[in-house]
This record gives structure tokens, C-alpha cells and sequence, in this order.
């Protein structure tokens, strides 16, 4: 066993940390909020990185590596806040033709976040980017539908909650051409869930990376506020529920590549729990050690708490993933 | 980032598996935590049983009798002995993971000779003197002073020792006991300390057992009276105690915690038919969807943290120390087991207010365990200075002001 990247995936990992610190920066994130959060440019770019094939054998033109792989990408891409249906657009990769070169955008829908199970009502169907996709695919119990956006009603949101990603309200979703079956169907619910971790790892990092940094400029009572123990403590539970998060996102990636060695769906789910909780609350906390100025538009830690959420209602919320690990512990319980 | 083991881990795995399952059973039910004598018999013959099958000193290495195994290995080791529900290390403790060690790297010929093979074949019990009334955290201002008699060719020489250690675990059993004492009172503090080797029935010890919420057992207060001991105990330069002492402590961190978190994994899935053992009309505790939320949520959380675990110990197997996730470990395992345990305590309900088990719920374990998780917040660094520690080392903030400092 050797759980830590490999060179390999140090190398990648940092090609696309380089690669968004200069195309993404946080400077550059009230521009993107103007267009809304999609610039064709830079999604051809991300094409080009490889975000999108990556997984996609070489033959059916990507580059053939494995969900270990991917999750260190979806890190650096949540690391910088990078906005667009990233992980539906992935996923898509190998099943809607023309979106690893970045020519057509998919987005998609998950219908099967059934939270009634976890007691509450059925929720709203809410579509991200909308307007930007060409495509838009929907998982259903029965198996993954294909649908053309332009041919389905739907509602925007005035102000949606991340600046960075509008959503639309689908009063009622259309039945698609169903192109997948159900095991599919769940799989690539399991998959973008491991890669919704990813980004939720990347966005605890950004958070304690913005947080760190300004502890340590800003100066109250003649000291940077980064030297005392309450703001210093603060900093630590912020690296603390990061690791943690690494752990699971990292955890779920190398289970998806390696599944006969441990449940899959757990691992994932574990990932999901424990890296929304991290991005929540480090987003939660950056903004805390910001004092005033966090809660204002002036420094982007507002963007980190709204995406955090976004990320938290993508493939399952908490809730939702803890019932799953419950169910599962119960049938150990109930067969040891 | 890859999770298989390797043909050569597995068959270890398999081989220690083997064993255990034949030997665990073998070695009966461990005594009452009162009986002293009785836990030291049981903990010691297990430790000659792990001895004699080369399991003994996981981490030691080869040339001390050890397994020199990889940090895989160990990981490997303690997820076997938590599943198998093996004796732990007991009153071993001390000379395992700390006194042995040291001695290996710091101690003369001599002295290794004297204590090695014996600590790790059980021969030998340690406990541990370096916590003082006045020196918890910061326990460089430990203040037991020895002062020497007789001179450095002088075969008699020696130490008289007075002062007042404390949170000493296995004191009534232990053979020896790794002192630190102040042997220069003018030098700055963490110059003026030494590293003794202190045989528990010297004339002017006195060991007085500590009561903790816990209730009568692990902890003792240990008194010293002109205690004489030689100069030839000494490990290390008079004075280089300090030094000595930090290499003790880092053969406490890394994998320090791995069985303990199977352990956990295990008391989850106790809760969980605890709580479907509880039933009224409609139904039974297990069926309440915000415990099994939270249960849920609590497991994910375990499950991270032992990844954590892994990668941390293969990012120390690269460097050769155990990396600096330790204490984000540490501080994430105290919080997740508290949490977890508090669940425990929830479920009991009235049945709670009783220390032994009360109406087929298990008060004795749900509360012994609770009150360990508050113990782990403190012991082996509070969790507090963990936090300065990740505060100052990882993430580079400035350090808190030390006006005693030297």
C-alpha cells in the first residue's frame, strides 16, 4: 500500500494548480461573476488540461487515468473557486461525444438525491448553468436521460446564491432519451460524488490558505492577529477538518480505483460527509478571522461559504450520505 | 495513491491473523483494573507470548530483538490486534514505547544490556516520572532535584532525589522508572535536566494512588525522599535530559493511536445494537433517523480519519519522522471519540446515572469509555497545545510569547 500521490499525480495535481492560480485568481473572480460565472475561453483551456478526458481511455481521445487521478484535479479546481458544471461535464466524458475537447458543455441534474428517506420532502429540481450547456443529463432510478435544454421550461433564479454559479427552477422535467441504465446511473452518482469531495477538499484549502495569509498581515493591538490564541486555534481547526477532508476525498478516489478493497459506497459517502462539513465550516471560519472585512465583497471569502453550499446540495448532502453509511452499518450489524 | 496491500503485506496480515486467533482466546479474559499484581501477570505473559512468536517491538529494531517492521506492517499489526480483540500493551507501555527506545538510542552499552531484552520480553515493567504538580504542559519547569554525590570516577556516586511526580501510570507494578529530575537549579530550564533510571524499590519512594473521575486505578502520585540513585542510571550527559526527553516523546506520536481507532470503529457498531435493543411501542431507539444520521455521520467521519491515519503514515515513511499530521490526528481521533461516546451516554439514558449496567443497558462501558475520550483531550499534549503546535509549525504564525524562555 502507498496511499500518497504518486509523482505522476504530484506532476499533474501541480500543472493544474499553476494553471488555475493564473486563469482563476481571486482577483479575477468578480469578472467571471459578470458572465456569469462561464467563460468559453477558459473551458476550452480546462479541455485542453485535460479536465474533462482525463478519465476517458486514450483511444476514445483522453488520456486514460483513474479516479485517483481526477480527484487531485477537482482539488485544485475547487482550490480557486473554478466555476461551471465541471463535474457533469467530466462525468459525461465517454457518453456525450464533443465534451472532453470542451465543445459541448453538459450539465445534468440528479433526481436521485431522494431525500424523502431521510424525512424530508421531495426538493425542488434546480438546474446550474443552464444557460451555458448544450446538453443536459439527468439520473434517474431508471438509468441516465439526455435532454436539450433550450426544450425545457424553466424559471431563474434573480440572485443566485454563489455569484458564480446562476441556477433555474424546472417547475416539470421533461423525460429525456434515456442513454444509460440504472447501474450507470448509480455509478456516476458515486463518481461525482468523490469529485464533489475533491472540490470541497480544494475549497477547505483555499479557505485556511486566504485565512492564513491575512492572520498574519493583519495587525491588531500591535500584533499580527495570526499570534494570538484565539485566532491561532481557529486556524488549526481549519487544518485539522482540511486533512480530515483529505483523507476522504483521497480515501473515496483510490476505493473507486481499487473496489475489492473496501465498500465503495461507503468510502464515498465517508468523503462526502466529512469534506462538506470541512469546506462549510473552514468557508465559515475564514470569514470569522477576516472580521468585518469577510463579511464584505472586498475579499473573496464570501465566494468559499457560497460555493461550499452549492457543493453540500451536488450528489447528496450530509444527511443524506450519513443515512447511507447508517444502512450500511446496519447490515453489517445484522450479519456479524 | 494507491490502497492494495502487497503479496508481501498480506501474507503478514494473514500469518499474525493466524496466530492471534489461536493465542487470544488461549490467554483467557483480562483481570479487574483494581488487581494490580493480577493485570501485571496478565499484561507481561502476553507480551512474553508476543516475544517468543517475534511480535514483540513491532517498531524495534532488528538488532534489539524487534520486528523492524514497516510502518505498513505496524498499521497492519494494530488493525489485526484491535480486530482480534488481543490483550493491549498494557503495563508493558512504558518500557515498550518509551523507556526501551531511548535506552536504545541514548543509553551506554551497559544499560542496554541491562533493560532491552528484558522490557521487551516482559521481564521488566517501567512507568513514566516526568509530570509534576507545577509542570504539565510546560514541563521543562519540572522541579525534582537530584544532587550528586561523589565524583566521575567515583563507582559510588550518586543522586539524591526529592520531589513529587504525577499522573505515574503503572507505579504499583513498575520495576523501574524513567525519571526526569533538575540537576542544575541555576542553568535556564530546559538545560538544567536530567534523564534517570529509577528501580521502584529504593528506600524513599512513596506511590499513592490518584483517584480520577474514571474511579480508584490508573494513575498514582509518586513521592521521592533523598531517593539514592547511582550516577551510573544516568542516561545521556548530565544536564542533556531535556534532549534525551524529546527523543522519548516522538516514539509517541505516528501510529500511537491506530488500534485504539479500530477499537472505535468496533464500539460504533455497539452502539448501534445497543440502540436497536431499546425499544418501546413503536419501535426501537435504532429507527430514530436523527441518531442514525448522526451515527452516520459520526462513522464517515472515523472512516476519514483512518485515511488520514494511512496517509499520514506513508508521507512519514518517505521522511523517516512521523509527519506533522500527528496532531492534526490526534486532535481529529479526540474530537470524533467524544462525540461518539457522548452518543453513547445519550442512549443510555436514566440507565446512565449508574456507574455498573443498569436494565440490560451497558452504563460500565459506554461511561468508562466516555470518560477515556475526556482523558485523550489531555494526555499526550493537551489539545490545546496541539493546536498551538499545528498553529506555529504547519501553518507558520507567530509563536506564543515565552517570557521564560531560554
Amino acid at each position: 500500500m502507498d496511499f500518497q500521490p504518486t509523482e505522476d499525480q504530484k506532476a499533474l495535481q501541480a500543472g493544474i494548480r499553476s494553471f488555475c492560480e493564473g486563469q482563476v485568481s481571486n482577483e479575477r473572480l468578480p469578472e467571471l461573476g459578470k458572465s456569469k460565472g462561464f467563460d468559453r475561453a477558459l473551458w476550452c483551456e480546462l479541455a485542453e488540461m485535460g479536465v474533462f478526458g482525463l478519465r476517458l481511455s486514450e483511444d476514445q481521445g483522453g488520456i486514460g487515468l483513474g479516479y485517483s487521478d481526477a480527484v487531485l484535479v477537482f482539488e485544485e479546481l475547487g482550490r480557486r473557486l473554478v466555476p461551471g458544471p465541471l463535474v457533469w461535464s467530466h462525468l459525461a466524458a465517454g457518453l456525450v461525444p464533443g465534451v472532453e475537447s470542451g465543445e459541448v458543455v453538459v450539465g445534468g441534474v440528479d433526481l436521485l438525491d431522494d431525500r424523502t428517506n431521510v424525512g424530508r420532502s421531495p426538493e425542488p429540481i434546480v438546474a446550474e448553468h443552464l444557460d451555458h450547456i448544450d446538453v443536459l443529463l439527468v439520473l434517474r432510478k431508471e438509468g441516465i436521460e439526455r435532454l436539450d435544454p433550450v426544450s425545457i421550461r424553466s424559471i431563474p433564479a434573480d440572485i443566485p446564491l454563489d455569484p458564480l454559479t446562476p441556477i433555474h427552477h424546472i417547475p416539470e422535467l421533461p423525460r429525456g432519451e434515456q442513454i444509460a441504465d440504472s447501474n450507470a446511473a448509480q455509478k456516476m452518482r458515486l463518481v461525482g460524488a468523490a469529485m464533489v469531495a475533491g472540490q470541497q477538499l480544494g475549497l477547505a484549502e483555499g479557505a485556511l490558505d486566504l485565512a492564513n495569509e491575512y492572520a498574519k498581515g493583519r495587525e491588531q493591538f500591535g500584533r499580527p492577529i495570526g499570534g494570538f490564541q484565539a485566532v491561532k486555534h481557529l486556524l488549526a481547526e481549519m487544518f485539522v477538518r482540511q486533512e480530515a477532508a483529505r483523507g476522504g476525498a483521497y480515501n473515496a478516489a483510490a476505493t473507486l480505483d481499487a473496489p475489492e478493497v473496501a465498500n465503495v459506497a461507503r468510502a464515498v459517502s465517508s468523503a462526502k460527509v466529512t469534506a462538506g462539513e470541512s469546506a462549510i465550516r473552514n468557508a465559515r471560519s475564514c470569514i470569522q478571522v477576516h472580521g468585518g472585512m469577510g463579511f464584505t465583497w472586498e475579499v473573496s471569502a464570501h465566494y468559499y461559504l457560497k460555493r461550499s453550499w452549492v457543493l453540500e446540495n451536488s450528489f447528496g448532502t450530509r444527511d443524506e450520505h450519513a443515512e447511507t453509511i447508517a444502512s450500511i452499518l446496519e447490515t453489517l450489524v445484522e450479519t456479524q | 495513491m494507491d490502497l492494495r496491500y502487497t503479496p508481501h503485506e498480506q501474507s503478514f496480515r494473514r500469518e499474525l491473523a493466524v496466530w492471534l486467533a489461536s493465542e487470544v482466546p488461549a490467554h483467557g479474559t483480562s483481570p479487574a483494573s483494581s488487581d494490580w499484581d493480577a493485570r501485571r501477570d496478565y499484561d507481561t505473559r502476553w507480551q512474553r507470548k508476543l516475544f517468543d512468536a517475534g511480535y514483540a517491538g513491532i517498531n524495534w529494531p532488528k538488532q534489539y530483538g524487534g520486528r523492524d517492521a514497516t510502518l505498513i506492517e505496524q498499521l497492519i499489526y494494530f488493525e489485526e490486534i484491535a480486530k482480534a480483540n488481543a490483550p493491549y500493551i498494557g503495563v508493558n507501555f512504558v518500557g515498550v514505547l518509551h523507556g526501551g527506545p531511548t535506552i536504545m538510542a541514548e543509553g551506554s552499552d551497559e544499560q542496554k544490556a541491562r533493560h532491552i531484552q528484558n522490557i521487551l520480553s516482559g521481564e521488566e515493567v517501567w512507568c513514566q516520572g516526568f509530570s509534576e504538580p507545577v509542570a504539565g504542559s510546560d514541563l521543562a519547569s519540572l522541579q525534582t532535584k537530584a544532587e550528586r554525590v561523589g565524583g566521575n570516577s567515583d563507582d559510588s556516586a550518586h543522586y539524591v532525589v526529592s520531589g513529587h511526580k504525577i499522573w505515574t501510570s503503572f507505579a504499583q507494578v513498575a520495576d523501574y522508572c524513567e525519571l526526569l529530575v533538575r540537576t542544575d537549579p541555576e542553568a535556564p530550564k530546559h538545560r538544567g535536566i536530567s534523564w534517570l533510571i529509577m528501580p521502584m524499590d529504593l528506600p524513599g519512594i512513596e506511590i499513592r494512588p490518584l483517584p480520577t473521575l474514571e474511579g480508584e486505578g490508573e494513575f498514582s502520585e509518586v513521592f521521592l525522599e533523598d531517593v539514592q540513585i547511582p550516577v551510573n542510571n544516568r542516561i545521556g550527559e548530565e544536564n542533556d535530559g531535556w534532549r534525551v526527553t524529546n527523543v522519548t516523546l516522538r516514539f509517541e506520536r505516528g501510529t500511537a493511536f491506530a488500534s485504539d481507532m479500530i477499537h472505535l470503529q468496533a464500539f460504533v457498531m455497539d452502539l448501534i445494537r445497543t440502540a436497536k435493543t431499546i425499544t418501546s411501542n413503536d419501535g426501537c431507539a435504532w429507527d430514530d433517523r436523527a441518531l442514525r444520521g448522526e451515527i452516520g455521520h459520526l462513522s464517515g467521519e472515523l472512516e476519514s480519519l483512518w485515511a488520514m491515519v494511512k496517509l499520514s503514515v506513508c508521507q512519514s515513511r518517505e521522511s523517516g519522522v512521523p509527519g506533522v499530521g500527528s496532531s492534526a490526528v490526534k486532535l481529529y481521533y479526540t474530537d470524533i471519540y467524544q462525540r461518539i461516546t457522548e452518543l453513547g451516554i445519550r442512549l443510555l439514558g436514566r440507565a446512565g446515572l449508574s456507574r455498573t449496567d443498569l436494565a440490560d443497558r451497558p452504563s460500565s462501558l459506554f461511561l468508562g469509555r466516555h470518560f477515556n475520550a475526556i482523558s485523550l483531550a489531555i494526555a499526550a499534549g493537551t489539545s490545546q497545545i496541539q493546536k498551538n503546535i499545528i498553529g506555529e509549525r504547519v501553518l507558520g504564525l507567530p509563536k506564543e510569547p515565552r517570557p521564560t524562555t531560554n
